[in-house]
């Protein structure tokens, strides 16, 4: 019951590409970094995600999908009003990885700003994804989670490529260090519910790298 | 009947979906399939049993996961044991006539190859080859590779079946709704390399339905000598009430198959969503007919990972840059392990317009293959060109070519006995366009008769060797006109006999024919006229030369090979000097700067910066440019970021001049004064298990702005190399970086090791997850949030 879907170019945001490139003003000469390398960029992403549906119990900080259960007291408060999950796994493909390789050899200052465009554009993809579930199903989405937020483990990638099948759906693999690879990709849970979602609290409160520049900025 | 006669007449009907009837019969997400073949021996069987009883003629056993990445040793052998007696029990039991037969199922490892992934080419291929063993220890007729959507691991498995054994083996792909592989490999692309590594026959499979895959179908069966493999799923899945549902019928798939194989696909079955309802039907409509002739393709062709380069009328470029011959910094760059280097001289080439790198590392006193093994991995990281591998050592041809993402070129084998040995083998084994030059024991003939002659001598034990003609590229060996005026004819003349008489295509090496003159391009691209009028199919050249190109486009234009002379309108305003490309912005005369120089690298004008130092460096001393002006101008911006009012890409777009103004010191200073400008070893890597490095790439350029050494060790470092290095170096300071909580461990363990092993060593972390109390605990010296501080705690260290 996995179901692939094929996505063409979201709509993103430059002014979160330059934040993500650490630049709180953009000066000519960086806005026109910024567009040789969107129009290096151009056709080179592929928008892929794969999901399923889960249905959840959650007992205390235990989520229990039926294909596999994680303890995760976070997880369990954004899922509170949730009876359905939509797992996922979405990618802006391999292209990406290979232009920042190229030019983190020839070109720093290039390649974080590709780095930066992956950033925004795989959040793109999620959006768009998000917005379309929450819409078929004509229900409201409670903000997605992925592995490594909060106390969610990283190890639950495990569980997720399993019942996923990404690497043959969407190209999408997991290295025995838990790095995905292509690297701007995102699993997540989506929860669904007829009800009121919880607000969730700043993404930020939940993460100890207390001196991140993006800090509180999400 | 053995299954390569059987398919050399017969359409051959393969099997359809496995995975989604297993799902009806209760399979749970998550679980392996491969493990039904123990615990639910007669499911699989009757399964099997229902193909063949549909018309099947090969049905695939139920291994497609099964490797050792994901099973232990003695799970593998017994799922695969018991995998292939299902299949055979299947075979007897049903009683259908028709000829039947087992493949030996391989699909993906699920894992991403180096180094876009963590799996190692090496490592892929013996994973492979433990499938494969098995297989033909307990006995199938032939071995399918499927469903792999990346080159490298189609290459890695199709390589491991034919090391470990000799069975016949079919490869198909899958292809997404843009005609590519996941990673960006045409069809065509696909053909060459497999076709070229001898692959049975050649197809797509699953992904999509046969409507989506019709076009990738045409250019298979364009491209390939080989059968054609057609296996797609029931059209595209959808969700209808929870269940996945494909969206074309029995009936509509065996039609939309038929069609297919009307236009040439000799090997055909289903994919995902297929039932044997669908197999029967696709068999039932062709029932009587005749397979379309499969006709051997006359194409002479290379690949990189994304795309076929063909031979034809217009003529290919091939890059001659990567070669240490006569350039002092290329040879500093080899010795010095310096990658970055070649890989710029890579990706300037492609950018003046060549279709083929080639790669020539060779130098004394260092170990050829080990160094052209890594120049090919770390090119085609990169490059999407494909590479020539030019080289006289025959092991550092192997390693290269086994490592190699697609069809290379070969430069060169000889008409000597012993080089024909040698080369011709490995290009049988691992394929290849190979570049014959036309001399022998005797060496080179001096008339254009003799020439010849040593290419039908070439022809004729390639031929033997199972080297189609095709794959053979004759140099008939420009020499310069300075020794011998009536050369360069001799030379020309040997290319026309070469193409009319012996139908083959040529490339040369044409900037010889001018050694020993003054004004060299003028006569290159004169000869290069000549050779391309006389039926030259490639040429072996600088494209930095004005005189080459100019020459190439309009040869192009002239010839109708270049429709609305696009390429030469847009080409032609670089044929002149190159000096005044150089764009400067003036509308910031406000801004005040010491020198150009300065404001150059403070607003990060690369070409520029590389420009001005060029022409300062006719009046000014070297190191007085290193210190009163690129100095000073890197602090000012290093201090404006430490300040906030620069930002991080403009710090590097300055970082990057300031590195085009040293390289052009470098290039003149003698080697062992360059490095007093140098401060000591900084030996920088990102940990094991880690294979993003961008922020350590970042690190290294400052660093190396700032005048230290540095020794980078790349991504995903065991820690014992680094402290090997460390020790070797006796470096006085380590800098590591890692991106996630999972490896950061893998920094802690190499920080222990430096303790015990490297005493002296300080060490320098930083990286996304890093933070002060993590630096701590795993016992660093320092923890740096940012590039610049890096460099403020090295100048500390380091002095």
């Amino acid at each position: 019951m996995i179901i692939t879907k094929i996505y063409n170019e979201p709509k993103f945001c430059q002014t979160e590409i330059l934040r993500y490139a650490g630049c709180k003003n953009a000066d000519s000469e960086i806005l026109n970094l910024l567009e040789s390398c969107l129009d290096e960029i151009q056709d080179k992403l592929t928008y892929r995600v794969c999901y399923r549906e889960l249905s959840v119990d959650i007992a205390e900080d235990i989520c229990d999908f039926g294909v596999f259960s994680v303890r995760s007291k976070n997880l369990a408060d954004n899922l509170a009003s949730c009876r359905t999950v939509i797992l996922f796994g979405a990618t802006v493909g391999v292209e990406l990885d290979r232009l920042i390789a190229k030019y983190g050899r020839i070109s720093p200052s290039k390649a974080l700003m590709f780095q930066a465009i992956g950033a925004e554009c795989i959040e793109a993809l999620c959006d768009a994804f998000c917005k379309d579930i929450a819409r078929e199903h004509n229900l409201c989405v409670a903000p997605r989670f992925s592995p490594g937020y909060g106390d969610l483990s990283l190890a639950t990638q495990k569980d997720i490529f399993a019942v996923l099948d990404c690497s043959k759906r969407i190209g999408l693999t997991l290295n025995d260090s838990l790095l995905m690879s292509p690297s701007k990709s995102v699993t997540a849970f989506v929860g669904l519910s007829d009800g009121e979602i919880k607000e969730m609290k700043n993404k930020c409160s939940l993460c100890d790298k207390k001196d991140c520049s993006f800090r509180g900025a999400i | 009947m053995k299954f390569l006669d059987y398919l050399k007449n017969n359409i051959v009907y393969l099997d359809g979906g496995m995975g989604t009837l297993l799902q009806k019969c209760g399979l749970k997400p998550g679980e392996y399939p491969e493990r039904w073949n123990i615990t639910h021996p007669d499911v699989i069987c009757g399964i099997h049993k229902d193909y063949f009883d549909a018309g099947s003629n090969v049905v695939c056993t139920n291994t497609f996961g099964a490797n050792s990445l994901k099973f232990t040793e003695d799970e593998l052998e017994e799922i695969i044991k018991t995998a292939i007696s299902n299949a055979k029990s299947a075979r007897e039991k049903s009683s259908k006539k028709a000829e039947k037969f087992i493949a030996l199922d391989i699909g993906p490892s699920g894992k991403l190859l180096k180094p876009l992934g963590d799996l190692d080419f090496e490592d892929a291929v013996e994973t492979f080859a433990k499938t494969v063993r098995l297989g033909v220890k307990y006995g199938v007729d032939l071995i399918i590779i499927e469903t792999m959507n990346d080159s490298y691991e189609t290459k890695a498995a199709l390589l491991a079946a034919k090391e470990n054994s000799e069975l016949p083996v079919i490869v198909s792909n899958a292809y997404g709704e843009d005609g590519k592989l996941m990673t960006g490999t045409t069809p065509s692309a696909m053909v060459a390399m497999l076709e070229g590594m001898g692959a049975d026959a050649i197809g797509a499979n699953c992904s999509l339905g046969p409507k989506q895959l019709r076009g990738v179908v045409e250019e298979l069966l364009d491209n390939t000598s080989v059968p054609v493999i057609l296996k797609p799923n029931a059209g595209l899945p959808k969700s209808v009430d929870g269940n996945t549902v494909y969206d074309i019928t029995p009936d509509e798939f065996s039609d939309e198959v038929t069609e297919l194989i009307k236009k040439g696909v000799r090997v055909a079955g289903g994919c995902c969503g297929t039932t044997p309802e669908y197999i029967k039907l696709l068999t039932d409509k062709m029932y009587g007919f005749l397979p379309v002739p499969i006709e051997a393709k006359d194409i002479t062709v290379v690949s990189s990972y994304t795309h076929a380069v063909k031979f034809g009328d217009a003529p290919i470029l091939i890059g001659e840059r990567i070669n240490p011959t006569g350039k002092k910094r290329f040879k500093q760059a080899l010795l010095e392990n310096d990658i970055d280097y070649i890989l710029s001289e890579g990706v300037n080439q492609q950018e003046k317009g060549v279709h083929i790198l080639d790669v020539n590392v060779g130098l004394p006193d260092i170990d050829e293959a080990e160094m052209l093994k890594n120049a090919v991995c770390e090119l085609q990281a990169i490059i999407d060109l494909p590479l020539q591998i030019d080289t006289s050592d025959v092991s550092a041809m192997e390693a290269a070519l086994r490592r190699y993402n697609g069809k290379t070129m070969i430069n060169s084998v000889s008409g000597k006995t012993s080089s024909m040995a040698a080369i011709f083998p490995l290009v049988k084994k691992y394929g290849g366009v190979v570049v014959a030059l036309t001399l022998d024991e005797n060496g080179i003939p001096e008339t254009v008769d003799g020439r010849v002659a040593i290419a039908k001598k070439i022809l004729k034990t390639a031929t033997e060797h199972g080297i189609d003609k095709k794959d053979i590229i004759f140099d008939t060996l420009a020499m310069t006109i300075s020794a011998d005026t009536n050369s360069a004819m001799t030379t020309i003349a040997a290319i026309n006999r070469i193409k009319t008489e012996l139908g083959c295509h040529t490339s040369l090496g044409v900037s010889n024919v001018s050694f020993g003159l003054p004004n060299r391009d003028a006569v290159n691209g004169v000869f290069f006229a000549l050779a391309l009028e006389n039926g030259l199919s490639a040429a072996i050249m600088n494209p930095y030369s004005a005189d080459m190109m100019k020459t190439y486009y309009s040869y192009k234009a002239l010839k109708g090979l270049d429709e609305n002379c696009t390429e030469y309108i847009s080409t032609a305003d670089t044929f002149t000097a190159i000096a005044n490309t150089i764009e400067v912005s003036t509308n910031k005369t406000s801004e005040e700067f010491k020198s150009e120089l300065q404001r150059a690298i403070i607003k990060g004008f690369k070409e520029k910066a590389g420009e001005i130092t060029k022409e300062l460096l006719k009046t000014v001393a070297p190191l007085d440019i290193v210190n009163d002006e690129i100095i000073p101008a890197l602090n000012i911006v290093g201090k404006g970021f430490e300040n906030k009012t620069v930002y991080l890409p403009q710090l590097l777009m300055s970082a990057e001049a300031a590195k085009s103004a040293f390289e052009n010191i470098k290039a003149i200073l003698p080697v062992n004064e360059e490095k007093s400008v140098g401060k000591g070893v900084f030996i920088i890597a990102t940990v094991h298990g880690d294979i993003h490095d961008i922020g350590k790439n970042i690190v290294k350029l400052l660093l190396e702005n700032y005048g230290f050494d540095v020794v980078d060790l790349g991504k995903d470092v065991p820690p014992e190399k680094i402290v090997e290095t460390v020790v070797k170096l006796h470096a006085p300071l380590v800098g590591l970086s890692a991106l996630m909580t999972t490896t950061v461990p893998a920094m802690e363990e190499t920080i222990k090791q430096l303790k015990e092993k490297a005493t002296w060593c300080r060490t320098v972390v930083g990286g996304a997850v890093l933070t002060q109390e993590y630096a701590d605990k795993i016992g660093a010296d320092k923890y740096a949030k940012d590039a610049m501080e890096t460099v403020r705690y090295a100048e500390t260290v380091i002095r």
